[in-house]
């Protein structure tokens, strides 16, 4: 089934509501219907047989899905704030695509061999009139291919069919099931899975969306208040900046703010809690293999947590919830047994939304279906999920295996600590030793001996990092993911020099 | 008729288009205004064709089950013509919807 089945949806439950943009001049689902057709037309007479998107988040990123999906080919957001080699090498899977590009991206796309658009001449081609709006192409070809940020390993393209997409769609969101009123700001980066799965929930639910193409804490607090902003969607460093930020708080519009992609600091999200208590929060865990959400903490599960005296209930502040309806998630062990409640294992998930199907590569399931993540994690007694870091991630000193994620979970709980990474560095004696890498709140002090006395009473001696280096910041991709790979380069060059 | 998650079936008696959520193992007889539904993405009925006792409507984005049968659709297109499987009445599936996450 295509994507476009639910832009035609959409046109017939609500064809003359603004969907995209501002409540003054934004565009109708009918109008996206229409763009998409004369995008699609474009997309047909270039001959291309992929779009690439390399440019910032905005009105022209769900009109290029749309006339993609329209004319049989899938998009490709890619990350524009690649290096000038990565993003070669990436362009050159796609040498016949069509290529939707900021400015000052169009020369490495015409370079690559590429036919180029800014988002403003995209716009305006989607903008010229169609005789009819034909139905989508059928297609074998993939709906959206989005590249793994390449944290652990080398960037590989997931392929999203619109089976996956549509799948995901249809289990988690009721069509229409916004009020008209309703108007959704994004800040994630168009080449995020949560931006790609955002611009399709938000269409069929109903729910206008409003792009903030770059995100500062007090121009989000701005748009939400201007455009009465009901819906937002953040990652976790956003959020502390938000909280942290200076002014004026109050958004009294706002009733929902979803984040996820990264693990929160319960500091943050309790903050955040106290600031908005009128606001449902929403933190949902899910991968780009399995098309965005596979498990989700609601608006009562953290109001519960918040108000609890009992440790369990108060812990489900740092858990990312229970699964969603058509998938299949179990816990397994290095065996690839499924574990019980409690138990810590790789965390597997199987349904209609998983596509685990890699460019060049295929799918990768096993004999029943199920996409290994390579996340840790255990579930509770009560079906509530926790992530414990990535496998590739663990610490493997002298032969015990350590999370860093629990580690890091310690620190963070020092009230000097703004951030922190801790890595595995080889060592002759141990295989790996543990140190870690230390942001410290502005104007605060803190000695890293006191530093390591507060993990090791925590902790053991074993998992105390035996060195700990203080940053001005940590390498976080844009969407707040930490870059495993560029702190232990780092520390491992600041070993040396020292 | 062996039906399959995601497969599009159309009314021969009104407008109404489906899409398969959840389907049974087994065959089944999926009708809308009475009369088998088919394969395809639009309706082919002007609704003239419709057996008055199958007369209740469908419902843009409603989804319809049938329990018994572990059957689940959901409208794509609306119609006149009302669902049912093995003669029985599909019902509208309460939603309990999930907090939107993204």
């Amino acid at each position: 089934m295509n994507l476009t089945m639910l832009l035609d949806m959409a046109i017939d439950g609500f064809s003359d509501r603004v969907v995209i943009g501002r409540r003054e001049g934004g565009i109708t689902a009918a109008r996206l219907g229409e763009m998409s057709a004369a995008g699609a037309a474009a997309i047909r007479e270039s001959g291309a047989d992929s779009v690439v998107y390399l440019a910032v988040n905005g009105p022209a990123f769900p009109v290029a899905m749309f006339a993609a999906a329209r004319a049989g080919v899938p998009l490709v957001p890619v990350n524009y704030r690649l290096g000038a080699e990565q993003l070669e090498s990436l362009l050159a899977n796609h040498p016949r695509a069509i290529g939707i590009a900021d400015e000052a991206q169009v020369p490495i796309l015409e370079r690559a061999g590429l036919t180029v658009l800014t988002p403003a001449q995209w716009l305006a081609r989607a903008s010229e009139p169609v005789a009819a709006v034909p139905d989508a192409e059928e297609t074998e070809a993939p709906a959206v291919v989005i590249y793994t940020s390449g944290t652990t390993s080398a960037p590989k393209g997931v392929l999203l069919r619109h089976d996956n997409l549509t799948s995901y769609v249809f289990g988690s969101v009721e069509f229409a099931s916004a009020e008209p009123t309703d108007a959704a700001l994004i800040s994630v980066p168009p080449y995020h899975i949560a931006a790609v799965a955002n611009a399709i929930t938000s269409l069929y639910s109903g729910r206008r969306t409003l792009v903030l193409e770059r995100f500062t804490p007090a121009q989000w607090l701005q748009l939400a208040r201007e455009e009465d902003i009901s819906n937002a969607l953040v990652v976790p460093t956003m959020l502390a900046r938000i909280v942290d930020a200076d002014g004026d708080k109050a958004l009294p519009s706002l009733r929902s703010l979803a984040y996820g992609g990264a693990p929160m600091p319960t500091s943050v999200i309790e903050k955040a809690l106290r600031m908005w208590p009128e606001v449902g929060f929403v933190n949902a865990y899910g991968l780009t293999e399995t098309s965005s959400t596979v498990a989700v903490l609601g608006p009562e599960d953290h109001r519960a947590a918040l108000a609890s005296s009992e440790p369990a209930v108060r812990a489900r502040l740092g858990s990312v919830g229970r699964v969603v309806p058509g998938v299949d998630l179990e816990i397994r062990d290095a065996n690839d047994a499924a574990v019980g409640p409690g138990v810590t294992g790789t965390i597997c998930v199987r349904g209609e939304q998983v596509s685990a199907e890699y460019a060049g590569i295929g799918r990768a399931v096993d004999d029943r279906g199920f996409f290994n993540t390579r996340d840790q994690g255990f579930v509770d007694e009560d079906g509530y999920l926790y992530i414990g870091g990535r496998m590739d991630d663990t610490i493997i000193r002298g032969a015990e295996n350590i999370a860093p994620a629990e580690i890091e979970d310690v620190i963070l709980r020092h009230p000097a600590v703004l951030d922190t990474a801790v890595v595995g560095v080889p060592d002759e004696e141990w295989g790996q030793r543990i140190e870690a890498a230390v942001v410290v709140r502005p104007g605060m002090v803190l000695d890293p001996e006191e530093l390591r006395a507060h993990v090791r009473n925590v902790l053991r001696g074993s998992k105390t990092p035996e060195r700990i280096v203080y940053w001005d910041e940590l390498p976080r991709t844009e969407t707040g993911k930490l870059v495993r790979r560029h702190v232990l380069d780092r520390i491992v060059a600041d070993d040396v020099a020292v | 008729m062996i039906l399959k998650v995601g497969q599009s079936l159309a009314s021969t008696t009104d407008s109404t288009a489906l899409i398969v959520v959840r389907a049974p193992t087994g065959d089944v007889a999926l009708t809308c205004g009475g009369a088998d539904m088919v394969v395809g993405k639009a309706g082919l009925g002007d609704g003239s064709g419709i057996d008055d006792a199958h007369r209740g409507g469908t419902l843009l984005g409603k989804r319809y089950v049938d329990d018994e049968a572990g059957l689940e659709v959901l409208c794509t297109k609306a119609g006149d013509g009302s669902l049912a499987v093995a003669g029985r009445p599909l019902e509208v599936k309460q939603a309990k919807p999930l907090p939107s996450s993204d």
